[in-house]
């Protein structure tokens, strides 16, 4: 309910939302929970494991129990905290993890069974029979295990990145983050400070603090008014860092239009931000920590401090009688401030016995606990062990306040420890190693007010020392200094279940539970018992954790230690991690000149490395994909065929030692090529192995142009300039990749250079361009590029233009080669032609063969050296019985050859022992009438004119082969010749 | 993790292509226990390693980069082709 005159919410404007279905209404400002707490809505969920009845347990980012589900299919988000999410106008929340309805949960029966449901259960119970793990166990864990649902289609949500830098990230804007960077601020330097609430204040926000005599809120807009005002500050609200990285680099989530009823329509859901930072101040306060005792669970019992936030920032309260449980002074001002408001504090339960009550406007039971609740979806009553005995007393909100942990998460993403504090009973950081961050206020474990802001001034006039800037001189605001009088209370010990962990369910018990059973290490303990790794990740859970395990080994909390610390300090959706990452920002598309056109005639593009290649150009009739390639096969082997091969990579060499070079990458002598010839060349990796294959124009005599296969294009790049730059820095070489530069397409067949004769200025013959020759040609007034070189075996040229003309040469080739039976053909066709030829592709070109094995060991030079010739030597490498690459026919009634099939003896069984090779390409040959294959066959080339048994497991076919030379079409070569 | 690039200035971590340790190529052109560390054999200290990076998404030059293994501390980046050069 509300609290008249409290809250700083604008109560003039309603807001209307719904949860579970129901309509309620709220104030702009309100959070869900404030907005639920405000209509007297106490079940918000359903705990994990047993399925009890859960409320809302803090105001902030560290819920463990409000967990909520936003929107409806594309827009749904799941496992929101309804303490962070602010409501809008129209907000959907659904509860989770309850069903039928949140009121009548059936799995809340596990709740009876609670005693077999402890620590270790699914490891003890779904041993065996292992049968039964996939099909029995799995789906029942899944269906019971989990909170919130995806929904299973497209988040429709936009996701967005965004990078900053700063000389200081300050890391919340509390009273010592606003002193922070205030000071680093008036210095100069450029300053960007976050805050994870959709306000700056920090608990300025929550109490009613004064600053100078007047409310701490009004000394807070004064400082934002002056940073906004500022070039060099950045402020960030609702924007959460995540992670602290190497050298000054933070991940942050901004939480951008989730909390708009109308987000303006580009805006993205949340932005993940990647900050890099010269200094980094921590100050993200620290988070008050519950007592385990028993039934500490129902629905209106909250910790003291989000008590006091929702009565001072949202003016509501849970409860009209309320009980206060605390071990420190600080859960008095819980009581005090209720009082204030009008609230009735039924008990203040105060666990120390050495504390005075004199001027107290409430009961106080010193040296009392309280020992158990009552009350089924909300709590009713408690039972307070006093010093005069057991007294039941009716309540409707129970706040409780075991004292409170630094948030020091952040500082010790880097691998720091936080060291445990004796006075404070708090885990504080390592100020020798906190990330690299300066770290200040409650963070620290400076919790007074007056305190935290004067550790915010000092750590920001480090941080200036360290930039060489000079700190101006801070007044101080007038204000006090409570300390922190705590005595520690981590359990209450009495009969029933106390929890630790609310949002995995875990109570003292399952730690008792794993010390005996010899998981006594922190780090065991959290594994076995799962405490600590639900979505708060401990945050409310892992001190309290610490100290029972500690108490149940007999051992300081020091020793016990803490668990790892690591990224996210709250949780990140995958979607916002990935931002950017979907459709082209996954992987780009590469496109041809060619393209619009290719797509015009209908042809179905595949992907290859990121370009775009068709697979067939089809015609009228055709309904199969295997007619047009036929059909296209044809045409390139009878007439003429037009095939864009633009993907392929352009490498342009030049210098005075370009030709030395060229000879040091591939196999095969370069040096001795003629200006205005091209060679097939063959290049290895370090290691021996190939690596590609291409050809090498000599343009000049200083300048070569190499191709690459489409996919080994950036490989090959990158081994080039490695060898130029590490390798042999003194020769003078410049490499640049053309390919995007050059638009080229293969021109195939028999009428060849009859079409390409139809369209060039002056006319290209044998002589002028030979077989593997190359030189310049115009076409109206573009100058462009002839290669004599072909892949298919036939008379073929490969014409280049620069890219802006691609487009239009295209056009020209298909409208001259039509009347000649010609025409387009696509990546099938291409493939089947060079299967016919035995050319190879990275089907073949697998990283595991060396040159020998795909019988080109003869072109290497023997005279002077290159990359990979002496690995190449290596006995592994050299032996005859290696996998070689051969042609494959079938032999017997079975005609089917597939790719990836593998090969065995004839007689032998289709066995993982007998294997002697695999089937790397495959294609219908039209030109022969039959299925032809190229494999690496164990010790191939002295098999050729043998049978071999080709077995492929998974399509079930089994075909005797003979074992052939790869070279199928035209042996002799005088058709390429023409 | 940041890279400061000689030539373009720091730049992030996602620029740049890891090759490894940086080891001088052996001379001799037989195969031997040389060539065999050179390809195969890396000591994976834990602290400063001498490595290979590119500025693969930016100006293409290789550098010898410093790099403590546990801090992930960059130390000295030099342009490759200098420093063999001037070593050779």
């Amino acid at each position: 309910m509300r609290v008249d005159g409290y809250g700083r919410i604008d109560r003039g404007v309603t807001v209307p939302f719904s949860f579970d279905g129901k309509r309620y209404c709220g104030h702009p400002g309100d959070t869900l929970a404030s907005a639920l707490i405000a209509n007297d809505v106490k079940l918000i969920g359903r705990s994990f494991k047993y399925h009890r009845p859960r409320g809302i347990l803090t105001a902030g980012s560290e819920e463990p129990n409000a967990l909520v589900t936003i929107g409806q299919g594309g827009a749904q988000t799941p496992n929101m905290r309804a303490t962070m999410q602010e409501i809008y106008t129209g907000l959907e929340a659904r509860s989770q993890n309850a069903w039928p309805s949140l009121d009548r949960d059936l799995l809340s029966v596990n709740d009876l069974f609670q005693r077999f449901l402890s620590a270790g259960f699914y490891y003890k119970t779904f041993m065996w029979p292992r049968a039964f793990w996939e099909r029995v166990y799995e789906p029942i864990i899944r269906r019971s295990a989990g909170l919130g649902a995806l929904s299973g289609v497209p988040d429709l949500a936009k996701y967005d990145k965004a990078y900053g830098h700063c000389d200081v990230l300050i890391i919340g804007a509390g009273p010592a983050g606003l002193m922070a960077a205030l000071t680093a601020a008036r210095a100069g330097a450029d300053v960007i400070l976050v805050d994870e609430n959709a306000e700056m204040g920090g608990r300025f926000l929550f109490e009613n603090q004064v600053l100078d005599g007047a409310p701490a809120m009004d000394w807070v807009a004064d400082v934002l008014e002056e940073l906004v005002t500022m070039g060099n500050v950045r402020l960030m609200t609702r924007t959460t860092v995540t992670g602290v990285y190497d050298q000054g680099t933070y991940g942050a989530v901004e939480r951008v239009s989730g909390h708009l009823d109308r987000p303006d329509i580009d805006a993205p859901f949340e932005t993940f931000w990647r900050i890099s930072a010269r200094h980094g101040i921590l100050a993200a306060g620290a988070i008050e920590r519950p007592i385990a005792f028993p039934m500490n669970d129902r629905p209106n019992i909250m910790m003291a401090s989000a008590v006091r936030s929702y009565l001072h920032n949202f003016g509501v309260v849970a409860g009209q009688r309320v009980a206060v449980f605390g071990n420190n002074d600080d859960a008095h001002r819980t009581a005090q401030d209720l009082v204030s408001a009008g609230v009735e504090v039924a008990a203040m339960i105060d666990s120390r016995s050495d504390i005075s009550t004199d001027a107290a406007d409430y009961p106080v039971y010193r040296g009392a606990q309280v020992i158990d609740t009552n009350g089924r979806k909300g709590i009713e009553q408690i039972s307070v062990q006093t010093q005069s005995g057991v007294k039941q007393i009716n309540v409707d909100c129970l706040a409780m306040s075991g004292g409170w942990n630094p948030n020091v998460h952040l500082s010790c993403h880097l691998g720091g420890k936080p060291i445990w504090n004796d006075m404070l009973n708090a885990f504080v950081p390592d100020p020798k190693n906190a990330a690299g961050l300066q770290v200040a206020g409650a963070a620290a474990g400076i919790f007074g007010t007056k305190g935290a802001m004067k550790s915010g001034i000092y750590r920001a006039k480090l941080v200036l020392d360290a930039l060489g800037m000079k700190a101006p001189s801070m007044p101080l605001p007038i204000t006090g200094d409570e300390a922190l009088e705590a005595t520690p209370l981590w359990e209450v010990k009495a009969k029933g279940r106390a929890w630790v962990d609310f949002a995995n369910d875990i109570t003292t018990k399952d730690i008792d539970l794993a010390v005996r059973e010899g998981f006594g290490s922190v780090e065991h303990m959290k594994r076995y018992t799962t405490q600590g790794m639900a979505p708060d990740q401990g945050k409310n859970s892992n001190i309290n954790a610490m100290a029972v395990l500690s108490d149940a080994m007999g051992q300081s909390i020091s020793a016990t230690g803490t668990t790892t610390f690591r990224p996210p300090f709250a949780p990140v959706g995958l979607s916002t991690l990935g931002a950017g990452g979907v459709g082209q920002g996954f992987a780009p598309h590469r496109y041809m000149t060619s393209h619009d056109q290719t797509v015009e005639m209908a042809a179905p593009m595949v992907e290859t490395g990121l370009w775009h290649r068709p697979l067939y150009f089809p015609i009228e009739g055709e309904t199969k994909w295997r007619e047009s390639c036929d059909r296209e096969v044809r045409m390139v082997r009878e007439a003429v065929g037009i095939c864009d091969v633009s993907s392929l990579g352009k490498i342009d060499i030049q210098g005075k030692d370009a030709s030395q070079f060229i000879d040091f990458i591939y196999i095969n002598r370069m040096s001795s090529l003629k200006v205005g010839r091209v060679r097939y060349g063959l290049m290895l990796r370090e290691d021996g192995f190939v690596m590609d294959d291409g050809t090498c124009a000599r343009l000049a005599a200083q300048q070569f142009l190499i191709t690459t296969t489409t996919s080994a294009a950036s490989q090959v790049m990158q081994h080039l300039e490695f060898v130029a730059q590490v390798l042999k820095p003194e020769w003078d070489v410049h490499i640049s990749s053309v390919t995007d530069h050059w638009a080229q397409f293969a021109v195939a067949g028999p009428k060849a250079r009859d079409l390409i004769n139809q369209i060039v200025n002056t006319q290209i013959n044998n002589d002028k361009i030979p077989f593997m020759g190359c030189g310049k040609i115009k076409i109206g007034s573009v100058e462009g590029r002839v290669f004599r070189i072909s892949f298919s075996g036939e008379h073929a040229y490969e014409i280049a233009v620069p890219a802006r003309f691609g487009a239009s040469l295209f056009e020209q080739l298909l409208h001259h080669a039509k009347p000649m039976g010609g025409g387009a053909y696509g990546l099938e066709a291409l493939n089947v032609l060079r299967i016919e030829k035995g050319f190879l592709t990275h089907a073949e070109i697998n990283g595991r063969v060396t040159a020998d094995d795909l019988g080109m060991g003869k072109i290497a030079k023997q005279d002077i050296d290159y990359i990979g010739k002496n690995a190449a030597m290596r006995p592994g490498l050299t032996r005859t019985e290696r996998m070689q690459m051969v042609g494959l026919k079938p032999a017997g009634a079975c005609k089917m050859l597939t790719g990836g099939a593998h090969l065995f003896e004839v007689d032998d069984d289709a066995s993982r022992v007998n294997d002697l090779g695999h089937v790397t390409s495959v294609g219908f040959s039209p030109t022969f009438g039959t299925n032809l294959a190229i494999a690496l066959l164990n010790n191939g080339f002295a098999r050729i004119g043998e049978q071999v048994k080709m077995v492929d497991h998974l399509r079930k076919v089994t075909t005797i082969c003979e074992v052939c030379d790869p070279v199928f079409y035209d042996p002799e070569g005088r058709r390429i010749r023409g | 993790m940041r890279i400061n690039c000689p030539l373009c200035g720091e730049r992030d971590l996602r620029e740049f292509y890891f090759k490894g340790t940086k080891l001088a190529c052996p001379d001799s052109e037989e195969w031997g226990a040389d060539w065999d560390d050179y390809l195969h054999n890396r000591d994976n200290p834990a602290g400063v390693s001498q490595e290979l990076w590119q500025h693969v998404a930016g100006c293409g030059v290789w550098l010898i980069v410093m790099r403590d293994t546990v801090s992930h501390v960059i130390g000295r980046v030099a342009v490759a082709k200098d420093e063999v050069r001037d070593a050779g």
